[in-house]
């Protein structure tokens, strides 16, 4: 394949349909169907942009009420950067606190073994007095070494949370559903005696799973000291809300998959004689990916949906409590920083789901399209 | 810090810039032990002091079992001393790694402190007493360290506002005289009954100061807030104005949105009500009941018997940090609380311009546009031994609950004073200022004498002047129009 295949090849499967008007005209083919491309693809959407962006800064000198207004697009931008710079200085004052302190264990140590060297030459009570000192002193030098920055979360820490979040609850969704889904697509009897729970559970509202999902956990880490389990409870109650909705698309559509696999297939499977794993993982597994990845699409999608709905409500790190935060806060800059968010929210759910149509298209045999 | 003088620091420095960056580079995720240190240390030459003030005593050094802590808050500047005690290095002194969490509201902060993920919190007074009594959450939590004095105000919507003017004339000036009785508010109230329409007002939580505030301020008029019975929870039995709770920052929109007609709620929401010029405050808590407590530092008595080190020296810089709040110039000034009004701005703590929030904290209160006042007081941290914790503050909120029914049966006077000293703990207050006037960070005229008994003089700064004596509760509780009454033999017991 030359490098125009592989180029539309690469279009085709990472879901960017923009891009191949680009190409197709470096490859120098009919330029006015390109051209008629491009407009179609890029400058169409650009000036629909355009149009949003206008009306969006009529809205905001219209949409003021007496404590609120509506943020400007120019606003938004503002405070954006703002954000983002917040994020660096606080960086970099971490690192210099972080630097201090540990110019302070050492120094705190050479005091301990001062106090140490004064020790042995007292006696009595002074001496107890002066050897527990040192001891104190050491153990402080080891916190001031081992110091971890107590400023409150930045805007890119949010993200950061938010994004480990929702991976975390879309594996453990995935690694319930995927396997459960394929048992139910090979059994019709399996398939009965779940349909009843998928049915009733799959409707049900996201963010009335929370607070069960925070007794469950609450109970799961009771007796335990925060600080001493790998996971934060609050952590985990996002996770699990997160995949407590986002099981049910890829269940559903991989129990689906599994069922269509193609009856050609299974008549060759039989007259191999493949073994039931053959049959599997030769046949059935392969034969329902692109299903199942459509199913894994939609449950990551709804995951991040659901879980900046949960961080608002339970106040767990993330993207959802900042915005809950500014909400709170009611200073001059609030609505501009929430606007911001929600932009910043829904690029980044736009990223999550180009990166899983790239992975279905992947696995897709045939002629993949983009959605 | 005596031996660290005698150290060589010039001689120090470069060595140990070295050696910063030979363990960030080393062990810049992995712990780092004692042994590292030591190791590093070796390479210095250290040239023990001698050991010159050897006559004199040598202080013992806090030993603290938990140096990483997370506090909770609310947005509001009462949390102040908390904040500054971080911002100013007072945490970090004694040495604590302190990282301060704002909460979505009260019942969530509770909970958290309750159960682990909070090692402490700025708390309602009444949370300590409400969770270890048994309303609502039942835990036994407790305070040795009282946050503020005051700092509360009640807000009505401008039509309100309007209403209550038409109805007493005086108000129609640019300059009302203070304090305003809800007096003017009684008709307004009676006309709603009459249409058969609900009274809203907002307060914070049901065992708020703001709720007990705002009740004690309608029950003087003769309106009645409405009670609390073992079935109804909500504390609206008899109500003339159905109070309900709303999140502090939320207030002035919930108010613009018309569900509520008007608020009780901390700072800066009734200052940003009049910046915004959605409502007018009609009076602070002040003039309610001068110099009233309001927040508290509360963590669970279990924390507290793991933690007593801790606990102490989170206190040290608590009171360090009310000092540094209430500091005043010769002239009586208060020097620090632009400062302060900047710091709490930030984003992370209460968030709200900084124009907002310097109106109350540096001394004066805006009521209307025409009416800005000198209220020196209305934020008090320190002065009048504000953050000792008073046994008799404690009663007052047990008694108002008696009062609204929040305790469902009458109590006898021993257990008032019994439930104050399971909740207030001045002694470990008393250790930590023994310890800072010990280190000359305080002196002892910061604090009550040695021979204060937790309970303050007998008051009739009320708003309606009924006297405040907190060693006859039963007394207090009884001698209001509305509200419990209990039989007097109870006083006795």
């Amino acid at each position: 394949m030359n490098w125009r295949g592989k180029a539309l090849k690469f279009c085709d499967v990472a879901g960017l349909p923009a891009l191949e008007p680009f190409v197709r005209l470096l490859a120098g083919e009919d330029v006015k169907e390109q051209l008629k491309g491009i407009a179609k693809f890029v400058v169409l959407p650009v000036a629909a942009v355009a149009v949003f962006l206008m009306l969006w800064s009529a809205a905001a000198r219209t949409v003021v009420t007496d404590s609120m207004r509506l943020p400007s697009p120019t606003d938004t931008w503002t405070a954006g950067k703002e954000l983002f710079a917040m994020h660096s200085a606080q960086r970099a004052e971490d690192l210099k606190v972080k630097q201090e302190k540990t110019l302070q264990a050492v120094q705190l140590l050479a005091q301990a073994n001062a106090v140490g060297k004064q020790a042995e030459s007292a006696t009595g009570e002074r001496k107890e007095t002066l050897l527990a000192n040192a001891l104190v002193l050491k153990k402080k030098a080891v916190q001031a070494a081992n110091y971890r920055p107590s400023s409150a979360p930045t805007f890119v820490d949010q993200i950061v949370t938010s994004l480990k979040t929702v991976f975390v609850g879309f594996a453990i969704a995935t690694l319930i559903a995927v396997p459960i889904g394929v048992l139910c697509g090979m059994s019709p009897w399996c398939n009965a005696a779940l349909t009843p729970f998928i049915q009733v559970f799959k409707p049900v509202s996201p963010l009335a799973w929370l607070p069960l999902a925070f007794l469950i956990i609450v109970w799961a880490y009771s007796g335990t000291k925060p600080g001493d389990n790998f996971f934060d409870k609050a952590f985990l109650i996002s996770a699990i809300t997160v995949s407590l909705c986002s099981l049910w698309p890829t269940l559903v559509n991989t129990t689906l998959g599994v069922a269509s696999v193609d009856k050609d297939y299974m008549n060759v499977a039989r007259v191999l004689k493949l073994s039931w794993s053959q049959q599997l993982f030769k046949i059935i597994l392969p034969a329902s990916l692109p299903l199942m990845f459509a199913g894994l699409r939609i449950s990551l999608g709804v995951g991040w949906m659901v879980l900046i709905a949960a961080d608002m409500l339970a106040q767990n790190p993330g993207l959802g409590k900042f915005v809950w935060d500014e909400f709170q806060n009611g200073s001059s800059q609030t609505y501009a920083r929430i606007a911001f968010s929600v932009i910043i929210i829904g690029v980044i759910g736009l990223v999550l789901d180009r990166i899983m149509i790239f992975m279905r298209n992947l696995v897709s045999f045939g002629d993949p399209q983009a959605a | 810090m005596q031996v660290l003088r005698h150290l060589p620091t010039s001689a120090l420095a470069p060595l140990t810039l070295l050696l910063v960056g030979a363990l960030q580079i080393g062990c810049s995720d992995s712990n780092i032990s004692l042994e590292d240190l030591e190791a590093a240390a070796a390479k210095l030459e250290t040239t023990a002091g001698e050991d010159a003030d050897a006559g004199a005593a040598v202080m013992e050094i806090l030993d603290v079992e938990k140096p990483n802590l997370k506090f909770g808050f609310i947005k509001l500047t009462d949390c102040a001393p908390l904040v500054i005690a971080k911002e100013k290095g007072y945490f970090e002194e004694e040495g604590l790694n302190v990282e301060i969490e704002a909460q979505s509201n009260w019942k969530v902060l509770l909970d958290r402190v309750i159960d682990g993920q909070l090692d402490g919190a700025h708390m309602l007074a009444g949370q300590p007493i409400g969770a270890t009594i048994g309303f609502g959450t039942q835990a036994h939590v407790i305070t040795a360290y009282s946050l503020d004095y005051n700092g509360n105000g009640i807000t009505v919507s401008n039509e309100i506002w309007e209403q209550m003017q038409e109805n007493d004339p005086a108000l129609k000036s640019d300059t009302p005289p203070h304090p305003i009785p809800a007096t003017s508010l009684k008709p307004i109230v009676d006309s709603y009954k009459q249409e058969g329409k609900d009274f809203n007002m907002g307060m914070v939580f049901p065992v708020s100061t703001h709720n007990y505030e705002i009740r004690y301020w309608l029950a003087a008029a003769g309106i009645h807030p409405g009670m609390y019975t073992e079935e109804n929870i909500q504390g609206t039995v008899d109500a003339d104005v159905l109070l309900s709770v709303t999140p502090p920052p939320q207030m002035p929109a919930t108010l613009e949105a018309g569900t509520i007609l008007g608020y009780c709620v901390g700072e800066p929401w009734n200052q940003q009500a009049v910046v915004k010029g959605i409502g007018v405050p009609v009076t602070t808590n002040y003039d309610i009941w001068k110099n009233n407590p309001e927040k508290v530092f509360g963590v669970t008595k279990e924390w507290d018997e793991k933690h007593p080190n801790t606990h102490l020296a989170v206190i040290k810089a608590l009171i360090r940090a009310g000092k540094w709040l209430d500091a005043t110039d010769e002239n009586g000034v208060l020097v620090n609380r632009q400062e302060a009004a900047k710091i709490l701005s930030g984003k992370d703590y209460v968030g709200a311009d900084e124009d907002v929030i310097d109106n109350s904290m540096t001394g004066t209160f805006v009521f209307q546009e025409t009416d800005v006042r000198p209220m020196p007081d209305f934020n008090v941290f320190f002065k009048y031994y504000a953050s000792y914790p008073h046994y008799s503050d404690c009663i007052w909120f047990l008694t108002q609950m008696r009062r609204w029914g929040q305790i469902t049966e009458g109590k006898p006077a021993s257990w008032y004073a019994e439930t104050a000293q399971e909740i207030y703990k001045p002694e470990i207050y008393r250790k930590a200022a023994a310890m800072l006037v010990a280190e000359g960070k305080a002196s002892a005229e910061d604090f009550p004498a040695e021979d204060y008994d937790g309970y303050r003089d007998v008051t009739t700064e009320f708003i309606d002047g009924t006297p405040y004596d907190a060693k006859d509760p039963v007394g207090y509780v009884n001698g209001f129009e509305i509200g419990n009454k209990d039989p007097e033999s109870l006083a006795k017991q």
